[in-house]
């Protein structure tokens, strides 16, 4: 193994500047290191070493010549399967696309292309991003690097596990009701959902429209706030796209660092604690919470009622939005076919292959979807969703009125382990109780690593919220936390060690 | 599903109206003619070869979105406007879901409950008589692929062996016009069904937002009619009639189901709510597909797509630059033309306004213009039961005609089968003059020989003319046309006989 | 408290286009119950008063010029194609009427 893998992509970014390393010898250790432990982890459903090495080559071509295309240009990335990628196959983790391979970029992938970062592969993923272990990928589950009896969380665990597994220094996620930000952490790595539509979704793979969002899997702040620089900013192709562009976060990773959180308010969501949420997880979120006590930030209680609504208002809106998303893979146009015996009609194979190719959780939210967007059901569920989604955002307006970010546990146990609730959907939907408020509502969200479990040694995440349009402010506090609590991912803790 | 009769007889039109007041409203397509699609940037155009007007949006390909052409909503706006309709202050796309193969996301987007154009109303005219259908709503949403069956005995959908589907007409702009139900049309109700669908046309037209070819898909009409007991003042249920493509049909499609409405009713059953095909060869209707579960569509809002708020300085602006109003046009054209008024109702029944007032652009008399649409056109139009202004000649080449004639070199005979050489598709004007040699002799020549024979032929009426009654010269250029086939330049033959009898 | 019957399953499943199975009825059905009966506990919390929010975000008239963009060739667009046939793409019979 080489200790290249071990540095950030911050470091590794200056170490290509300053002709310490290339990018070809930084894809191909990283490309070594995904052949070394992929096997148990799973991370990765397309490995491309040979695009990879070619884009590195042309990369460390241009920093020859002087013309590096961005500070990030030649480190190495890898991409959620969901985000649609020129001659790559693009499968979200399902049978119906298997061997798809899109004609058009994802415009965060083209934004990485045209900054020069080699994509890796395509990492794993609950089937269409529905779940929250990446138990419903069709393609086999991701494995928890520090425990590979556990889930990656879901569903970016694919992303997250990479990460994690130092076979990428970078990648990136979708969060729709925390999908990057519950992987981050239960595996020890910074996850951030950027605010809704500050980050295009062009060619990101639709879950649900009103929720979904890209954003960075890295092991730092720092790393995050340089990927979330790069990837944002208004999009044409996406209608809603934001104009007002989300800045000055490497700045506010840099000021954060310094430690000094004087004069920041900091308000704990009192309704995300309690019953359902470990002991051990409490306990390492009240150690976050003193520490941001003691690097001076202001630390008081916020409530906001509507979030007990938010669970199931999410499972309203996404179910409805995906039923439809989802009735586009109908075997005409790509996609798996399955022809019945006798002489079907394209109803009969519509039916036949959408059987086939969506697993358990899929059916489940698209027939639950179908019933919430009935007529006759619409108003009771549908649109009462909507509502509560206006008091969700009226109380975090509210909450913001009093503190300049809110703080919570990620997630509300470590990684549980596979299988344990896979038959139980309710108990997996509860994993993202903490995370799903901020897609409601459109505020950006940060996980940091908190430390590790008194109880089973494995990472517990601690949850930023900021307001709209103001991701910045994650950063500056995120990095503060990161730095007082040290590093909490490291090699030699992982199951996939050396 | 019990067994529903599809037609228990048709009852005469006359014996309908005895017993039954009709009521009909019209859903109208209409295609926008913008560069480019609703919500990709892909061209709008016909006849690109299969696929090949198609991206990732439009061929609904995982993770593409939608953008909305403004071209498009400008357009909607205008056409509200136009039908004297409210344009919402704030309206939302929503997706009406359904499967169908050429559908590529397997939802259309469309409006629901909130379109941007409602309460609007358009007055016809039928017979002299005033009627004023008032339109529910126009909205916006986006076209379908088309698909074409292969197999089978006829090329249609049933018993087709499978289909094959091009999607460059997927999601070309469409507005769809939703009339209420109009009410008390009693025996005009087939005439004012034609006659408001061809109003709107002239109107969509004048616009320039579309090209309004019935014949060619880019403005659809779906009838929905029904029949309550006469004088009961209530809505009975209703049929619609999908794709009636042309003036006439729309006509026929309300009457044929005015006639199979009242044979069901009057047999005590019920009609069916469903949704049936008419078919132009033999003006009928047949079963479609009945209304069902299949029906709920689940609208909900567009996530991808943020609402649409025109503000009221835009929608002034669009509404201060509209054309002329139909009525006023009509009105000061028939004055600048000095048209009587029963020759204007004519020329507007036929359709033939938009037409003559193109004519009269390029340089023809008002006269003459409207002799030639009203009569050698219109017949054939009539004969072959198509639209006028898609009878296969257009204005430009009227008025090329007309200006040979004026020109003298050729008669209006010979302009006749100048005509007919047109709408038989032989080419251009001078084409068909040159290949069923049309031009008009002149010459002196070879008119020279043909009056002498005239003269020699008719000795008595040559003296007279030599004595002075020039009038009597009419008998001898009747005789010279003949001779020549009606090629003979008819004020040439009589410059000549005046001369040689003088 | 809703219920959402195996029939209703079968149902919406069949509006959904998806051919489950008995076994996958007998199985999905009472899940799907489960979950309906957590998410109805939003039913009638908000009231008249309180607006829906379909867009987290307030933005209004995000337009495009009409000006043609390239669009795919016809090789990338029938690329992933089940079955393609004269450059079109090849489906199966279809039993409904156009809608």
């Amino acid at each position: 193994m080489s200790e290249l893998i071990l540095k950030t992509a911050a470091e590794l970014a200056d170490s290509l500047a300053a002709g310490e390393t290339t990018s070809v010898e930084l894809t191909q250790v990283h490309l070594d290191r995904i052949a070394a432990v992929d096997g148990d982890v799973h991370a990765f459903l397309h490995i491309d070493a040979e695009g990879a090495l070619s884009q590195a080559a042309a990369s460390d071509a241009r920093r020859a010549n002087g013309d590096a295309l961005h500070a990030l240009d030649g480190v190495p990335i890898a991409v959620k399967d969901v985000l649609t990628t020129i001659g790559l196959p693009t499968t979200c983790g399902s049978k119906m696309l298997e061997g798809w391979v899109p004609p058009y970029d994802a415009t965060v992938v083209k934004k990485i292309k045209d900054a020069g970062l080699p994509i890796l592969g395509k990492t794993n993923m609950d089937e269409f991003a529905m779940g929250s272990s990446t138990e419903h990928s069709a393609y086999g589950p991701t494995k928890n690097p520090w425990k590979l009896d556990r889930i990656p969380g879901g569903s970016g665990g694919g992303s997250a596990a990479a990460v994690a597994a130092f076979e990428a220094p970078l990648a990136l996620g979708t969060d729709t009701g925390g999908s990057i930000r519950q992987p981050g952490a239960v595996t020890g790595t910074v996850g951030v959902k950027p605010t809704y539509g500050s980050v295009s979704r062009y060619g990101l793979v639709a879950l649900a429209n009103s929720l979904d969002q890209v954003g960075p899997v890295t092991r730092t702040v720092l790393d995050s706030a340089l990927l979330h620089e790069l990837i944002g900013g208004h999009d044409p192709l996406d209608s809603t796209s934001t104009t007002t562009p989300v800045t000055g976060l490497v700045d506010a990773a840099r000021a954060g660092a310094t430690g000094d959180l004087k004069g920041v308010k900091v308000g704990v969501i009192k309704e995300l604690a309690g019953e359902g949420w470990a002991p051990d997880v409490m306990r390492k979120f009240n150690e976050s919470v003193d520490i941001l006590t003691k690097l001076g930030a202001d630390v008081v209680e916020v409530s906001t009622p509507s979030f007990q609504h938010a669970m199931a208002a999410y499972y309203l809106i996404l179910p409805a939005e995906c039923s439809s998303n989802l009735a586009k893979f109908d075997a005409m146009r790509y996609g798996l076919r399955v022809t019945p015996d006798g002489d079907p009609s394209a109803e009969d194979v519509m039916k036949a292959s959408r059987d086939a190719g969506f697993g358990d959780e899929v059916k489940r939210r698209i027939i639950l979807g179908t019933y919430a967007l009935s007529s006759g059901y619409y108003d009771a569920y549908y649109g009462q969703a909507q509502k509560i989604r206006t008091l969700i955002i009226e109380d975090f307006k509210k909450a913001f009125e009093q503190v300049d970010v809110l703080v919570s546990p990620t997630s509300p146990s470590t990684a549980f382990p596979l299988g344990a609730k896979l038959d139980d959907p309710l108990a997996m939907y509860m994993q993202d109780l903490a995370t799903i408020p901020a897609n409601l509502a459109g505020t950006p969200g940060i996980s940091i690593p908190a430390g590790v479990s008194d109880v089973d040694g494995l990472p517990v995440g601690v949850q930023l919220l900021a307001p709209v349009l103001e991701d910045a402010r994650l950063y500056r506090v995120g990095a503060a936390l990161e730095g007082a609590i040290g590093p909490v991912l490291s090699i030699d803790k992982l199951e996939v060690a050396r | 599903m019990t067994a529903v009769p599809d037609s228990l007889g048709l009852v005469g039109f006359d014996e309908v109206l005895e017993r039954y007041d009709p009521a009909f409203g019209l859903e109208v397509h209409v295609e926008l003619n913008t560069n480019t699609k609703m919500f990709c940037g892909c061209p709008a155009t016909f006849g690109g070869e299969p696929n090949s007007q198609v991206c990732p949006t439009c061929l609904g390909l995982p993770g593409s979105m939608p953008v909305v052409n403004a071209k498009a909503v400008e357009s909607a706006i205008r056409i509200g406007l136009a039908l004297n309709g409210s344009i919402a202050e704030w309206c939302r796309f929503a997706r009406k879901n359904y499967f169908y193969p050429d559908m590529p996301k397997n939802f259309q987007t469309s409006q629901y409950d909130e379109p941007i154009v409602y309460d609007g109303y358009l007055d016809v005219e039928v017979e002299g008589e005033i009627f004023r259908v008032d339109i529910e709503r126009a909205h916006m949403e986006e076209d379908t692929g088309k698909t074409t069956h292969i197999g089978g005995a006829t090329g249609r959908i049933h018993g087709a062996d499978y289909s094959l589907v091009d999607y460059n007409r997927a999601g070309i702009p469409l507005i769809e016009i939703v009339t209420r139900p109009i009410l008390g049309t009693g025996a005009k109700a087939p005439l004012v069904a034609k006659a408001y669908v061809a109003a709107l046309r002239e109107i969509l037209l004048g616009l320039g937002v579309s090209d309004v070819r019935m014949d060619q898909g880019s403005m659809r009409c779906d009838v929905n009619l029904s029949l309550s007991p006469k004088g009961s003042g209530t809505l009975g249920t209703r049929t619609e009639t999908k794709n009636v493509n042309s003036l006439r049909s729309v006509e026929r499609a309300v009457r044929f189901e005015m006639s199979r409405h009242a044979g069901i009713l009057d047999a005590g059953e019920a009609i069916f709510q469903e949704t049936r095909h008419f078919h132009e060869d033999t003006g009928t209707t047949s079963a479609g597909r009945a209304k069902s579960d299949a029906d709920d569509y689940r609208y909900f809002p567009e996530p991808d797509l943020v609402p649409v708020a025109p503000s009221r300085e835009w929608v002034e602006e669009l509404r201060a630059s509209l054309p002329e109003r139909t009525a006023d046009k009509r009105a000061r054209l028939q004055v600048e033309w000095g048209y009587s008024e029963l020759e204007m109702r004519d020329v507007w029944a036929a359709g033939a306004l938009s037409l003559i007032e193109a004519t009269v652009a390029e340089g023809t008399s008002p006269q003459a213009a409207r002799k030639w649409w009203m009569a050698e056109l219109s017949r054939s139009a009539n004969d072959r039961g198509v639209e006028l202004a898609e009878v296969g000649v257009t204005p430009a080449q009227v008025a090329e005609v007309q200006k040979l004639v004026d020109g003298g070199s050729l008669t209006d005979k010979l302009a006749r089968q100048v005509f007919e050489g047109l709408l038989a598709g032989e080419g251009t004007v001078a084409e068909i003059i040159d290949a069923r040699g049309l031009a008009v002799v002149s010459d002196d020549g070879a008119l020279g020989s043909a009056v002498d024979e005239a003269i020699a032929a008719q000795p008595a009426v040559a003296e007279k003319i030599r004595g002075g009654n020039q009038a009597a010269a009419g008998a001898l250029i009747g005789a010279v046309m003949k001779a020549t086939g009606g090629k003979a330049d008819a004020k040439r033959v009589r410059e000549l006989i005046l001369e040689k009898l003088a | 408290m809703p219920e959402i019957t195996r029939d209703e399953v079968a149902h919406l499943a069949d509006l959904a286009r998806i051919d489950l199975s008995d076994a996958e009825l007998d199985h999905l059905a009472p899940q799907l119950q489960v979950i309906l009966e957590s998410v109805a506990s939003i039913q009638g919390l908000a009231g008249d008063d309180v607006p829906a929010t379909s867009h987290p975000l307030p933005m209004t008239n995000v337009f495009r010029e009409d000006v043609v963009t390239p669009s795919l060739t016809p090789e990338q667009a029938l690329s992933g194609a089940p079955a393609v046939e004269e450059q079109r793409f090849s489906v199966p019979r279809i039993l409904g009427d156009e809608q």
